[in-house]
């Protein structure tokens, strides 16, 4: 692993669409007016394809559409809570139920996972997309956890065509993959360590929570889970049926369809003898103010908070 | 040129067709139905649309996106006529293993897109019509909307947004019948003046009767062959329940069902 801090998800995502958007004419790029650094050279570059739809995520979508039915490939970009909960009568009538019949490929971007906007306060956290996302059928979720996951789902946004939902962190993280050639985008998990009798299972940015805890204890196993939906499940049972304790871990709301519901699934599923722990944000949202670690500590979130739950659950 | 004549008699019998459709499947929006019939005919029959029914995604086609979906019923005789589909579906619809639904999916063959939810076609057409665009296609893009979905905020979205790009390929027409589910649009939100609304926000305009079978087919050929800087809309002033006395006086007309002997007695009064 490596901690050096690095760019962000989605700059090193847009920097992939840059160079495919060179060969390949039918890619778009629409923006709910919203930027990053990598952009900027995209906008100008392709001025024809780049389009600012403005504050309408709406219309974002249903452009985007458009566009798709007539055969092109759209990444359409703004932040994760409004980019999925804005226009999700549109994500729901146009992208889930028409994929059913008639598939496009729209790969909607949301930057802001979770916490990632700690100071912007509840309506830019993003505590629903796991949950609202997954619902629906025909979408894909992906979740990584760093740039290098995040830039290898460039050649599976482009060849699958269906709708997607990508969830990006809005900050730089460190590097977790440096063995990122070799992992498959369609198994959706990877076993970062391989531990006896725990195993933490999370996503996205609690990958980097998830790690940390585990450094601290003996045979803890960290699996991170990227592909929300859909679930490569008989693989995951393999792996899970390993431990005798999992402790899920997600920055969103538990109990109501995140990557708790996954797990608990293919437990259930598989009727395994597997006790359950969930940890997330209960049904509140988070009004106080503070970095992400400080609102993870009042939120039983952080790496003390994740040690003391696997002591007190599985000793 | 296409008779006004032939097309009055397509919109008599399609009419005629509605009516029986809405005999089998009582819960299709028949009044939402009648309001339109002249505007699909023209489209169809007066030689404005080009498709090809054995080959619905023909790439020159023209799009033609039905925003208010529950208003199409009376597209289903006119799609079975022209051989997008087989005329024995007609008697199925709503039945167990139809594809002809109250509100028309895109499992039927001709529908571009779904639209039970209202106030997304326009949108979706804007990104079709830059596809067109980009791609050098002559083909255009037409999109019906009810004037009830024009209370949907994102409608909005699209009309700034297509005046803006200037997409000249684009044909709204609205079929203006004034009346929403609960009352007439003017005592909702009053939606006049709203060729204006359109003209300002970057869009030329027209308002015809959309029941004059001469003015429907000669503002949709005029704006076909036009060549113009901006998206066009054709506001078409229309009744909503059209030819069904019974539907054509009642405010609350939208979810009216008819029954068999009312069904019977509309056929014969049709004109």
């Amino acid at each position: 692993m490596n901690s050096a801090q690095s760019k962000t998800m989605r700059d090193a995502f847009i920097e992939a669409i840059y160079e495919k958007m060179r060969e390949n004419e039918r890619i778009f790029f629409l923006s709910a007016d919203f930027g990053s650094p990598a952009l900027d050279k995209l906008r100008e570059d392709f001025e024809d394809r780049f389009i600012n739809v403005g504050i309408a995520e709406q219309n974002l979508i249903n452009v985007s559409v458009g566009l798709a039915l007539e055969g092109n490939i759209v990444y359409a970009y703004a932040i994760a809570p409004f980019i999925t909960m804005r226009d999700y009568e549109q994500i729901r009538q146009s992208l889930a139920i028409s994929s059913q019949v008639r598939p496009v490929n729209v790969n909607l971007i949301g930057v802001g996972a979770g916490l990632s906007y700690d100071v912007s306060g509840p309506t830019h956290h993003c505590m629903e997309d796991i949950s609202v996302m997954r619902l629906l059928p025909n979408f894909t979720v992906f979740s990584p956890s760093d740039r290098l996951l995040a830039k290898k789902f460039i050649d599976y946004s482009i060849n699958v065509r269906m709708p997607k939902y990508l969830r990006f962190d809005s900050k730089a993280l460190p590097e977790i993959y440096d063995n990122i050639n070799d992992l498959k985008i369609e198994e959706g998990f990877y076993e970062l360590v391989k531990g006896k009798k725990v195993c933490l299972v999370s996503t996205g940015f609690m990958t980097h929570r998830a790690l940390k805890a585990a450094k601290e204890l003996q045979d803890v196993g960290v699996v991170d889970v990227f592909m929300l939906k859909p679930v490569n499940e008989k693989l995951l049972l393999e792996t899970l049926k390993e431990y005798a304790y999992i402790i899920t871990i997600e920055e969103g709301f538990i109990g109501n369809g995140g990557l708790d519901a996954l797990i608990s699934k293919v437990i259930l599923d598989n009727q395994l003898n597997i006790k359950l722990k969930r940890m997330g944000f209960n049904d509140k949202y988070v009004f106080e103010l503070g970095g992400r670690d400080y609102l993870h500590k009042l939120n039983n979130l952080d790496e003390e908070a994740i040690i003391k739950a696997i002591k007190d659950f599985a000793v | 040129m296409i008779s006004t004549e032939f097309l009055k008699e397509k919109a008599l019998w399609a009419r005629k067709e509605t009516l029986n459709i809405h005999r089998l499947a009582p819960e299709t929006r028949l009044a939402s139905s009648l309001s339109d019939v002249e505007i699909f005919v023209v489209l169809y029959y007066g030689g404005i649309l080009k498709f090809d029914p054995k080959n619905p995604s023909w790439e020159e086609r023209d799009r033609f996106i039905i925003s208010k979906g529950h208003g199409a019923i009376s597209l289903y005789p006119i799609l079975a006529d022209l051989g997008f589909f087989d005329k024995s579906e007609l008697a199925k619809v709503g039945q167990a293993g139809s594809f002809l639904g109250g509100i028309p999916d895109t499992m039927i063959p001709g529908f571009e897109t779904i639209n039970g939810a209202l106030g997304h076609g326009l949108g979706v057409a804007c990104g079709t019509a830059i596809a067109l665009k980009i791609k050098k296609s002559d083909s255009k893009v037409f999109v019906l909307m009810g004037d009830g979905e024009l209370f949907e905020g994102a409608v909005w979205e699209a009309i700034m947004f297509a005046g803006h790009h200037k997409l000249n390929n684009l044909i709204l027409i609205i079929d203006n019948n004034k009346i929403s589910m609960l009352d007439y649009c003017r005592n909702i939100v009053d939606l006049s003046p709203l060729e204006e609304k359109f003209k300002i926000f970057g869009w030329e305009t027209g308002v015809i009767d959309g029941h004059n079978m001469e003015s429907v087919y000669n503002s949709l050929k005029n704006l076909k062959e036009k060549k113009s800087d901006k998206p066009e809309v054709l506001i078409a002033d229309t009744i909503k329940g059209k030819g069904v006395p019974q539907l054509e006086n009642d405010v609350l007309c939208h979810i009216k069902s008819l029954k068999e002997e009312e069904i019977t007695k509309a056929i014969g009064e049709l004109k």
